[in-house]
């Protein structure tokens, strides 16, 4: 049982605080994603996790023992780097079978784990190259590899796609997930690609200046973000964020309105909004949709751009209270620049933020 | 186009010009003088004209015989001895003064060997300068790998994050800093018979018990001596290039060794040593030449002495050169050096070359 668990964990360099008090819970077998903005302290995270960086204080606890002191080859963990990190003058082989020789395992033993592991990731074929023969997906592969023969509870990656190419992250990323799937092995996957992390994840971590936004899986943190930022991050294009006025609060339910809005009534469910206090409304481009005419839907402005990408069409819209606005609407579309519009939506895929 | 190009080389060149002439001036045309002067008699300052005497240089100092010495016998045919019972032989002399062999004229003994009742003497036409060429090679043998090591070592002990690290740094580095001509002053104090710091520092640490050696007096300690003196000062030299080597290894190679549990010998073996290849490959090479060129130490502290167990190839060039005049002998041996230089590096470039 690899479940991992962190409680109060804190890590400084000298007086800077960079992770500041997390709990999480990994369970066994899981796939969770540490998402977050570049410099939030995934990576410091990860590697706490690792062993490779002190954990200043709090616990970590890999399949209920405390590791805080542990060295990370008795973790039972394997990490993969965002730079491969590959050794240069070993063929594949040999990088493969690095951890194994280095633990002075047999040799028919170790040609077994990296046929193996050569096996899961289709790459018999380039096992007697060098690194410097390979393209960047299969040097990724070939850390996967030696990650692999370790045979860890937990694997560790570390923005494993953040180096390669648009078309090949996206084969490797689902080559990941069909990792995670045949080895039912916990993983923890950091990544600064919110793409990444909806499609990879069974569950989200959404970090910030080290502290946890968020967890949840991927639909939850989509559809019920916890606050501005967790709502802005996920999601492309990202939420629109419309500032409004409160004008009663009953039951549960706000109407709110501002100078480009209709008054309409959102949930306020969980939020802490008072009538006749400021607060934002969120709307996902997705949901909004353009009408004919302008005196239609909620939401009233000008059209300022439009980005037709054949099947998808992005639109910005300069509200009428200086606003901007996108809506991205599933078919292609000619909104001329200019022209008066109105956007509609469904108010029950609205969000209402107290004001930050 | 064209016309930036040739403008843009056009200055490229101006720049380059200073130096090249430079270079030119005191190390390619000086290298062909010496070449042309090798092939002449051409001394210093003479009233008789220069004559083209072709290769008569070289042979006068790389000619060599072996004489084969019976030993002397009674009129009874038995052998004679000496008063401490040992064979005796006929004189060298008798043979390279002798018109009957003409070929050993004007030769002296450099060494000689028994085999059985039989004693072969090599003689050389110039001693010393055979001398020189067994003293710099041994010198090279000695001072290119133990220095060479040993500035690893410290690369390896400084390249770690400690407090006051850099102060080592500087000390380790401050010999080399100092002119050679300092150094060597100061160490013939160190070395000295009478009150040396040497001498006085192994008597204070066996309380007394130990004899004086006059270091750089005595034949078999003065070139072990300066060898050491020599290693000591170039050290740190060499220390800030395996350094700069070490500082390119990728940090995360070093983490992968330690989540895979690498002791501390492996992670050298399998991670630094490897990736010092190239760094190594130069050093060995700047090492060697360095070592071949070994002048100022022989000139300050021992001038060649005592009984020429110290004479080396360039201080012999410069001493025929210049000390006896006979420049066209001193440009013969500067020739051959570089002749033995050459091709000691190619060898080493090609040992070292890459391997695919
Ligand atoms: N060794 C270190 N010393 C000092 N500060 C560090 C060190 N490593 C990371 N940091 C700081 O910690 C913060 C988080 O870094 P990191 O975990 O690498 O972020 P992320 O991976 O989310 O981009 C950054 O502000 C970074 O400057
Ligand atoms: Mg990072």
């Amino acid at each position: 049982m690899a479940h991992v668990s962190l409680k109060g964990v804190c890590k400084s360099f000298g007086r800077t605080e960079v992770i500041k008090g997390v709990d999480i819970e990994i369970e066994d077998g899981e796939f969770v994603v540490f998402v977050g903005p570049s410099g939030c302290g995934k990576s410091t995270l990860l590697r706490m996790i690792a062993g490779l960086e002190d954990i200043t204080a709090g616990t970590l606890e890999i399949a209920g023992k405390v590791v805080n002191d542990v060295p990370p080859k008795d973790r039972g963990i394997a990490m993969v780097f965002q730079t491969y990190a590959i050794f240069p003058h070993m063929t594949v082989r040999e990088n493969v079978a690095f951890g194994l020789t280095i633990n002075g395992v047999p040799k028919a033993e170790k040609a077994e784990k990296v046929a193996e592991a050569a096996r899961i990731l289709q790459m018999e074929h380039l096992l007697d190259r060098r690194p410097s023969e390979l393209s960047g997906g299969q040097r990724q592969r070939v850390a996967i590899g030696r990650a692999i023969v370790r045979d860890p509870a937990v694997f560790l990656f570390d923005e494993p796609l953040s180096n390669l190419d648009a078309a090949l992250r996206m084969d490797m990323r689902l080559e990941i997930g069909k990792l995670h799937q045949d080895l039912g092995a916990t993983m923890v996957y950091v990544t600064h690609d919110q793409v990444e992390a909806m499609t990879l994840a069974d569950k989200i971590v959404v970090l910030k200046d080290g502290e946890v936004m968020q967890v949840g899986s991927p639909m939850e943190l989509y559809h019920h973000p916890a606050n501005l930022f967790v709502a802005g991050f996920l999601g492309a294009p990202s939420m629109n964020f419309i500032s409004v006025e409160t004008q009663a609060v009953s039951d549960g339910r706000a109407r709110v309105t501002n100078a480009a809005l209709d008054p309409i009534e959102v949930s306020t469910t969980g939020r802490d909004i008072q009538t006749g206090s400021k607060a934002i409304l969120g709307v996902r481009p997705q949901y909004l949709v353009p009408s004919a005419t302008p005196s239609e839907g909620m939401l009233h402005g000008n059209v300022l751009l439009t980005e037709r990408l054949g099947a998808e069409t992005v639109v910005e819209v300069g509200l009428k209270d200086g606003t901007r606005v996108i809506a991205a609407l599933g078919e292609d579309r000619v909104l001329e620049p200019g022209i008066e519009i109105g956007l509609g939506f469904d108010p029950a895929q609205a969000h209402l933020f107290a004001e930050a | 186009m064209a016309s930036r190009l040739t403008t843009s080389n056009r200055a490229g060149w101006t720049f380059a010009l200073p130096g090249f002439s430079l270079i030119a001036l005191f190390i390619i045309l000086p290298f062909f003088f010496a070449f042309g002067l090798s092939l002449t008699n051409q001394r210093l300052v003479s009233p008789n004209p220069t004559q083209y005497v072709g290769l008569d240089n070289y042979r006068e100092l790389l000619d060599l015989g072996v004489i084969t010495l019976e030993p002397e016998r009674d009129e009874a045919g038995a052998l004679l001895r000496d008063d401490d019972g040992n064979l005796e032989y006929p004189r060298v002399r008798e043979i390279t003064r002798s018109d009957d062999y003409p070929q050993y004229s004007g030769m002296r003994e450099w060494f000689r060997w028994h085999s059985g009742d039989i004693a072969k003497v090599v003689v050389a036409s110039d001693v010393v300068f055979m001398k020189s060429v067994v003293n710099t090679l041994a010198f090279v043998v000695v001072v290119a790998p133990v220095q060479a090591a040993f500035a690893l070592l410290l690369a390896l002990l400084i390249n770690q994050r400690l407090r006051g690290i850099n102060l080592f740094r500087t000390i380790y580095f401050m010999p080399v800093v100092v002119s050679i001509v300092v150094v060597s002053l100061l160490w013939r104090f160190i070395y000295s018979g009478n009150d040396g710091l040497l001498n006085n520092l192994l008597g204070a640490m066996t309380f007394g018990a130990w004899q004086p050696i006059d270091w750089l007096g005595n034949t078999d300690t003065a070139l072990g001596s300066i060898m050491a003196m020599s290693i000591w000062q170039a050290v740190g030299f060499h220390m800030v290039i395996w350094l700069a080597g070490l500082q390119t290894i990728s940090p995360t190679l070093y983490e992968v060794a330690k989540i895979e549990g690498a002791s501390k010998w492996q992670t050298f073996r399998y991670v630094t040593w490897p990736g010092l290849r190239n760094t190594a490959v130069l050093i060995l090479i700047v090492i060697t030449m360095q070592a071949f060129a070994v002048f100022a130490q022989i000139d300050v502290m021992t001038g060649g002495g005592p009984l020429d167990s110290t004479q080396t190839l360039v201080f012999q060039a410069v001493e025929r050169g210049y000390g006896k005049q006979d420049i066209s002998g001193g440009a013969t041996i500067s020739v051959i050096l570089f002749l033995l230089v050459l091709s000691i590096s190619l060898v080493q470039r090609y040992l070292t070359r890459e391997r695919r």
